[in-house]
């Protein structure tokens, strides 16, 4: 029997191997990677899946190769990723910059552990959310996505996927090690019924392309290597030929376009899920397991008669400030529960505006948020305690 | 009618006793046979083998939001650390099941429902330690049906290699056999190891 790339059916598997099956099933041909705690067995399950499927798996010296040879491959025109934790993410930054300016489409999957530095391989944290918006030098727009569950896992994959083949850019998958190595019931459907997204290739002539000139919504159509059209690859600023232009003007332009084809199409590729916001006084925001312990606490707010709501941000990056800004207005308080010193909830604050108080729930990492610790937060608010 | 009421178990070790493995093969039971929600997280340190290890498993008839097992009402111990570390988190009307070989318990553990096999011993007579694991999950299967014992031994069956399958049902039967004598009253339980 040969081995099936879309694996139909349900499954008790862990999230790390859903994001596996996610990748396959979304097209991925290629991954390279170092094994790293959280993150180990979606190499492991790449490196048994991929071979019986005819795709390529390749375990590199290090991190820094892992995000190059994505980078290379996705030229060669196959879908590819690598997946990390901390300190192997911290090596892929460089490399992640060449990928935004090359507009190349990849994924790359982040199990969050605690750090900083080696911390704590086996532990939860969510403490890489700034890195994965600023973690590569210069401005830069970025997308990036977290699951709260094994299933997560696999649709987001999906979703990375078509996100990064659109818009052309290596995409986040912001996951943390109790998403990771959690074992739930995941529902793979029928291969038929998953909305794949590939790249846009060239409309025009091989004479006429331009490697970098966009269309009107400010993605450029796509040619790999060996399409046949001139291409030319650089991390320098470039024109729409691909060739280094080095003036302030060029990079006025370049970088406008590699910012705005994010930015204006934010309301496309934001995506939240929210519960009871229409009379929510106190909004809890949360994201990854942490949006689990949240809707915990939030339905034992409601059995309690407060009137708590959530925003499960399923997409991080962009942040979703135009629903925060609308729903600051209409809250008593809004709440940030997360896995590290604070740093969502800094673009809580400032998307809410001053237009209602914003608290933070969260611990340093090595433990998830207890419900209970979120539920007493919600009460106080209630109350109007700050 | 659903059954609302979360079951949550831990089941601890050390690495290598397959302790993670029989958390997933129950969660696997509850989720694919017996059509229930059920998670399983696991509890381990940076060594490969002979560390603290545990898994939690938690089985509902509905969503399960927090993952974590906080107060078991099953606490399962292969080993003599993971007992200490984990037997003040039993809840008072709790399970206890133990390896009878591997941990001295206290007198003061009667006032949990106790239960113990030499799992280990049992395996080791069929061929391989290795099977311990499954041994306790025939016995707990017996001791404290949490899901239909044919669904755990579908799950058994489909989590071993595929050489070691007969020898496993061995293991899995023999822990249930000795479970329902126990019940019964057909078998004594052998005297347990005491601390104190």
């Amino acid at each position: 029997m040969s081995a099936k790339e879309v694996k139909t059916g349900i499954h008790f598997i862990n999230g790390d191997e859903a994001c596996c099956e996610g990748a396959l099933a979304a097209g991925c041909r290629f991954f390279a990677g170092y094994p790293i705690t959280p993150a180990t067995e979606v190499a492991e399950s790449m490196s048994r899946r991929l071979p019986e499927i005819g795709g390529i798996y390749i375990q590199m010296e290090d991190e820094i190769a892992s995000m190059a040879a994505i980078l290379g491959a996705s030229w060669g025109g196959v879908k590819s990723m690598t997946s990390t934790s901390g300190p192997g993410f911290s090596l892929m930054m460089e490399n992640i910059g060449l990928g935004i300016c090359t507009e190349t489409p990849c994924v790359v999957c982040n199990v969050q552990r605690a750090g900083p530095s080696t911390g704590l391989p086996t532990l939860v944290a969510q403490g890489d959310m700034m890195q994965a918006r600023w973690g590569s030098h210069g401005h830069y727009e970025i997308i990036a996505l977290s699951p709260s569950s094994p299933q997560e896992m696999f649709d987001f994959t999906i979703r990375a996927f078509n996100l990064s083949e659109y818009y052309r850019l290596p995409v986040i998958l912001l996951a943390d090690e109790t998403i990771g190595h959690m074992t739930e019931r995941v529902v793979v459907p029928p291969e038929e019924e998953i909305e794949i997204v590939n790249r846009r290739k060239p409309a025009v002539s091989r004479e006429e392309y331009l490697p970098y000139e966009a269309d009107p919504d400010g993605i450029a159509p796509m040619a790999n290597c060996g399409d046949g059209y001139r291409i030319h690859v650089t991390g320098l600023t470039h024109d729409e030929r691909g060739y280094p232009a080095m003036d302030a003007k060029a990079q006025e332009k370049m970088v406008t376009r590699l910012v705005d084809k994010i930015r204006n199409n934010r309301d496309k590729i934001i995506s939240t899920k929210n519960l009871f916001l229409d009379d929510a006084e106190v909004v809890v925001v949360s994201y990854g397991i942490s949006a689990r312990s949240s809707m915990q606490a939030v339905q034992d707010a409601r059995r309690e008669g407060i009137k708590a709501g959530l925003i499960k941000l399923d997409t991080v990056w962009p942040f979703p400030e135009d629903l925060i800004r609308a729903v600051a207005a209409s809250s008593k308080t809004m709440i940030m529960a997360e896995i590290n010193g604070g740093q969502m909830v800094l673009e809580l604050e400032r998307a809410a505006c001053g237009a209602c108080p914003v608290r933070l729930v969260s611990n340093y990492g090595g433990a998830i948020l207890h419900p209970g610790l979120i539920l007493s937060s919600i009460a106080k608010a209630a109350k109007g305690k700050l | 009618m659903t059954d609302k009421r979360e079951r949550h178990i831990l089941i601890t070790g050390f690495g290598g006793q397959g302790i993670v493995m029989a958390g997933d093969i129950l969660g696997r039971a509850a989720t694919l046979y017996d059509h229930k929600h059920a998670t399983m997280t696991q509890n381990y340190g940076p060594e490969a083998r002979g560390g603290a290890c545990s898994s939690q498993v938690i089985i509902s008839g509905e969503e399960i939001l927090f993952p974590c097992v906080e107060e078991p009402e099953i606490l399962v111990c292969m080993s003599q650390e993971a007992y200490t570390k984990n037997v003040k988190s039993l809840r008072p009307e709790g399970t206890l099941i133990w390896d009878t070989d591997l941990v001295r318990t206290r007198k003061s553990d009667m006032s949990f429902k106790t239960f113990h096999i030499p799992a280990t011993r049992f395996a080791e007579q069929l061929g391989t330690k290795m099977m311990a694991n499954i041994v306790m999950l025939g016995f707990l299967s017996a001791v404290e049906p949490l899901v239909h014992a044919d669904a755990l031994k579908k799950a058994v069956l489909e989590s071993v290699p595929a050489a070691t399958r007969d020898n496993n049902l061995r293991a899995f039967t023999n822990g249930r056999e000795y479970g329902q004598s126990i019940i019964k009253g057909t078998l004594e339980q052998e005297q347990a190891k005491l601390q104190d």
